[in-house]
């Protein structure tokens, strides 16, 4: 108890000393491990302002009407972001005064019969759009973007590609070096990841989490749970590309071992499960994120994070290192060692943090939105970093971004 | 570019081989020539076949092992992974056969493209690691009790009269072992008929529970209303024993061979002073092939279900009346005393339906509410006290448990054998049996025996006052023990001529 007490001491301390140092940072990223309940609980109204950009419909909501699949799927955070905004309190009709852009346009749409959002004309999408944005009004000039913020939900974030070879490749789309991202890859010393941007978690949809919800006092009795691929057949026939052979590795060492509850199939009762067991596996696969993180944290079920590198949705008002267990890729044939030998203490404490309200609301995209939700984290994030430094305005006529750069194919008309 | 390296360095060896042999043996150099592009091909084709079985480039494989300069850290790590199946180390060696181009970033340990899959040589689990991660279970769920179940619970006064018989271990274990599962403290009153006896008391020993064992100076008859009536006066007794010893909890009649879930135990907890749940009504019947069709028949006439005994509510949950079971189709059929064929039935309504509140036993107790009789007075005239509502002044208080007896987590069941059943004392044989005798030697007929003749006499009596249909018994004597002694030297005859017919 009393060292519970003496580490949120601690933390706050910690954050409140880093609050006042970032003011003289531009757009470094702060690796503040607040504990939960500490920076989760802001409220960001009344501490910044955005201004929502009207872009044709053929943009947003024309896609969307060729898609509804676009609204359920683990991409779906571009849209409930945007429609949140539209009628939040934040929102400012005056340019002039906001602090923040939002550019609404849904990259993350364009889907293949099973689902799979293609990447081939986002670049050009989002290209388009910044051309029209930067010629009908003059802020994205003023700064060349570096007080707009863009949603990117998709695999790799702004690189636009699935594979990650060439979403390294790629890169980050030129146009938007200087802007904010909000995205829900992360991953340290990558490419695709660039200093200052914001890690949401996927969406998961609330409404059928909440409907499969089992009373608390139902007893734990799954030691480690995990369902999903071990091998990817169609796209790696040879083994070894994805997730850099970890899924396989906890196949090979645990299929047989009876704590281990992992399989290929997709019951019924997938959400009952999890919150019957004590940890869910949370591994990579070709991307380091999952939906599994949030719908682990919603079931009390303690994460275990397999994914070197990897950077958690919010790490900054998170403290993920105290709430889910991290193992090296390289670790996973002591995967059961591992588990089996955390103190039981800290095991408990584990679950006392997931079972923290605020806590599970910062993983939600509920529609309405409530308070402490995803969009208010989102939004606390961007709250953060203002005010911007004053080197971000630049002189008329200054140009830094090169407006033709990147593959030839990205610089069609879209 | 590695492959035709290597044919060139083939091709030198297989001149080599040929400047070596040919001083042996010149004639077989054409010979030796060709022999070498067949172990080339031989050996290419083994190749494919076992990249076939791996799934990869083997021949790859191979090349790197024998030609690549391999760093000590593969050596060192290839202790830990299985030889030559699908492993290989990922990040040293990879970079240059598999990965693909240009991928690092600066910085970054992770390696994109292909990584071997890391096996341990024993992928099976440690039992050391099995219990710890049991004992982690067995924590998180305790702590979720604590967190989510009952806050502060009581204890749970279990009373359970029984006597020594045949069947008294098959019952006793099974509400033994319902009641060491139970999660709360636990004191078990059991009342046995005939005086506290060794039997009883090694057997409920064995449970590790906190126990009264008390004997009740009665025989337990044979007559099922009779032993009904037994068993009441046995529980007053206990209840007795409530009150002079102020026992603290919650009491509830677990007849020994009743079946309990664990969720009447939480459930239980919910009580402030009477409590009733619903009781599932499982009225065996003697095993005959023909009562269970009959009653089958009977049963699906009217309502398929099980018979459930309980309160009945009003919408707003308060008891207005009780289900009882419905015993008058089934009358004709009853069983009459203990192990006879035919269906046990209960009464109307069964003790072990209700819970109380043990300070309404005690003498003083401080919000004993006013509704409730002394026990002192009941029971006293020796008359039959039915159900705990003779110990109340005032029904309608009595709270429904289980969702308003919707939930059944209790069933009744009397299952008995025959009274003069024979059964080893403790079910412990000895001295131990020396002598294998076959079943044809031993006095076990197919046919029923005579029953002793106290038996004999009370069903007679209740024969004159009511008609029944007598069953398949074979022989019927009245009277005297001679008769009865002749009659079953006749019947033992008849059976030994009868098999030694069938021999």
């Amino acid at each position: 108890m009393k060292k519970w007490v003496s580490a949120m001491l601690f933390y706050f301390a910690f954050c409140v000393r880093i609050e006042a140092f970032k003011f003289h940072k531009t757009q470094q990223t702060e690796r503040i491990s607040g504990s939960a309940g500490d920076v989760l609980e802001d409220d960001p109204v009344g501490r910044l302002k955005v201004f929502v950009y009207e872009l044709p419909s053929k943009y947003n909501k024309k896609i969307l009407q060729k898609d509804p699949r676009c609204l359920t799927h683990m991409f779906a955070a571009e849209i409930y972001m945007h429609r949140f905004l539209l009628s939040s309190p934040v929102r400012t009709l005056n340019p002039e005064e906001a602090d923040w852009f939002y550019t609404p346009v849904y990259t993350t749409c364009d889907l293949t019969p099973n689902g799979l959002p293609l990447p081939f004309k986002s670049p050009r999408m989002m290209r388009s759009a910044i051309q029209l944005i930067s010629s009908n009004w003059p802020y994205w000039n003023r700064t060349e973007g570096a007080d707009h913020f863009f949603i990117v939900p998709h695999d790799f974030g702004a690189c636009f590609h699935y594979q990650e070879e060439k979403a390294i490749e790629r890169g980050i789309l030129t146009l938007l070096q200087r802007a904010t991202l909000v995205q829900t890859f992360g991953q340290r010393n990558h490419v695709c990841l660039k200093d200052g941007s914001i890690t949401i978690p996927p969406y998961a949809p609330p409404q059928k989490m909440q409907t499969h919800l089992i009373p608390p006092s139902t007893p734990r009795s799954i030691f480690v749970y995990f369902r999903g691929l071990f091998y990817d057949v169609g796209n790696d026939p040879e083994g070894g590309y994805y997730a850099r052979g970890a899924r396989a590795s906890v196949w090979e060492n645990f299929k047989n071992n009876p704590l281990f509850d992992i399989s290929t199939e997709h019951p019924t009762t997938y959400y009952e499960d999890m919150q019957r067991a004590v940890f869910c596996l949370c591994p990579l696969g070709w991307a380091p994120w999952s939906p599994r993180l949030v719908e682990a944290v919603i079931f009390g079920c303690i994460p275990v994070i397999i994914a070197d590198d990897i950077v958690l949705p919010f790490a900054d008002a998170i403290p993920w290192e105290d709430i889910g267990v991290f193992v090296a890729e390289k670790d996973v044939p002591k995967l059961d060692t591992i588990l089996t030998s955390i103190p039981i203490e800290e095991i408990l404490r584990k679950q006392r943090l997931l079972a923290n309200p605020s806590m599970k609301q910062a993983m939600l995209f509920p529609q309405p939105d409530q308070s402490r939700d995803a969009f208010h984290q989102i939004l606390n994030g961007l709250a953060r970093k203002l005010p911007h430094d004053t080197s971000v305005y630049l002189k008329p006529g200054n140009k830094i971004l090169n407006w033709t750069a990147g593959p030839v194919g990205d610089l069609k008309p879209w | 570019m590695k492959l035709l390296s290597a044919l060139q360095q083939q091709g030198r060896r297989s001149n080599n081989f040929r400047s070596a042999s040919s001083q042996l043996d010149s004639a077989v150099d054409g010979g030796v020539k060709s022999q070498a592009t067949i172990f080339w091909l031989l050996l290419h084709g083994l190749c494919c076949l076992v990249s076939l079985v791996l799934g990869f480039r083997f021949s790859r494989l191979v090349f790197l092992l024998i030609f690549s300069t391999s760093s000590p850290s593969t050596t060192s790590t290839a202790n830990l992974y299985s030889a030559f199946h699908t492993s290989f180390p990922s990040t040293t060696t990879t970079p240059s056969t598999e990965a693909v181009n240009g991928i690092i970033a600066e910085g970054s340990r992770v390696v994109v493209g292909r990584h071997g899959i890391l096996i341990r040589p024993w992928p099976h689990p440690d039992p050391e690691e099995v219990l710890k991660a049991h004992r982690i279970i067995e924590r998180v769920q305790r702590e979720q009790r604590i967190q989510y179940g009952v806050k502060s619970p009581r204890t749970v006064i279990a009373i359970t009269p029984t006597y020594v018989r045949t069947f008294q271990t098959l019952h006793l274990t099974g509400v033994m072992h319902s009641l060491m599962n139970v999660p709360y403290d636990l004191i078990w009153i059991v009342v046995e008929a005939g005086g506290a006896t060794n039997e009883t008391a090694t057997l409920v020993s064995k449970s590790g529970l906190k126990i009264f064992h008390i004997g009740f100076n009665a025989n337990m008859p044979i007559l099922w209303e009779d032993r009904h009536k037994l068993e009441v006066k046995m529980r007053l007794q206990a209840l007795r024993v409530v009150k002079e010893n102020r026992l603290d909890g919650i009491v509830m009649f677990v007849d020994d061979s009743n079946m309990h879930s664990m969720e009447l135990f939480d459930e239980i907890q919910n009580v402030k002073w009477v409590g009733a749940v619903s009781v599932g009504i499982l009225a065996h019947s003697g095993g005959s092939e023909e009562d269970l069709s009959v009653a089958q028949t009977e049963k699906n006439e009217k309502n398929p279900q099980m018979p459930v005994q309980g309160p009945s509510c009003n919408s707003s949950n308060h008891v207005v009346g009780w289900h009882t079971f419905d015993v008058l189709p089934h009358v004709e059929r009853r069983a009459r005393y203990v192990g006879d064929r035919g269906i046990v039935l209960p009464r109307k309504l069964e003790w072990s339906g209700f819970i109380l509140n043990s300070r309404l036993f005690w003498k003083e107790a401080k919000d004993k509410p006013q509704w409730v009789k002394d026990l002192d007075e009941v029971g006293r005239d020796g008359d039959d006290v039915e159900s705990p509502l003779s110990l109340l002044k005032d029904a309608s208080l009595v709270e429904p448990l289980g969702s308003c007896g919707v939930k059944v987590m209790l069933w009744w069941l009397r299952v008995e054998a025959r009274a003069d059943s024979k059964f080893p004392a403790r079910w412990i044989i000895d001295p131990p049996l020396d002598v294998i005798v076959p079943a044809k030697r031993t006095p076990w007929p197919d046919a029923p025996p005579e029953l002793p003749s106290s038996i004999k006499k009370a069903i007679n009596i209740q024969d004159n006052t009511e008609k029944r249909t007598p069953k398949s018994r074979t022989t019927r004597s009245r009277g005297s023990r001679s008769k009865r002694k002749r009659s079953a030297k006749v019947s033992i005859e008849q059976v030994t001529t009868r098999y030694s017919s069938n021999k």
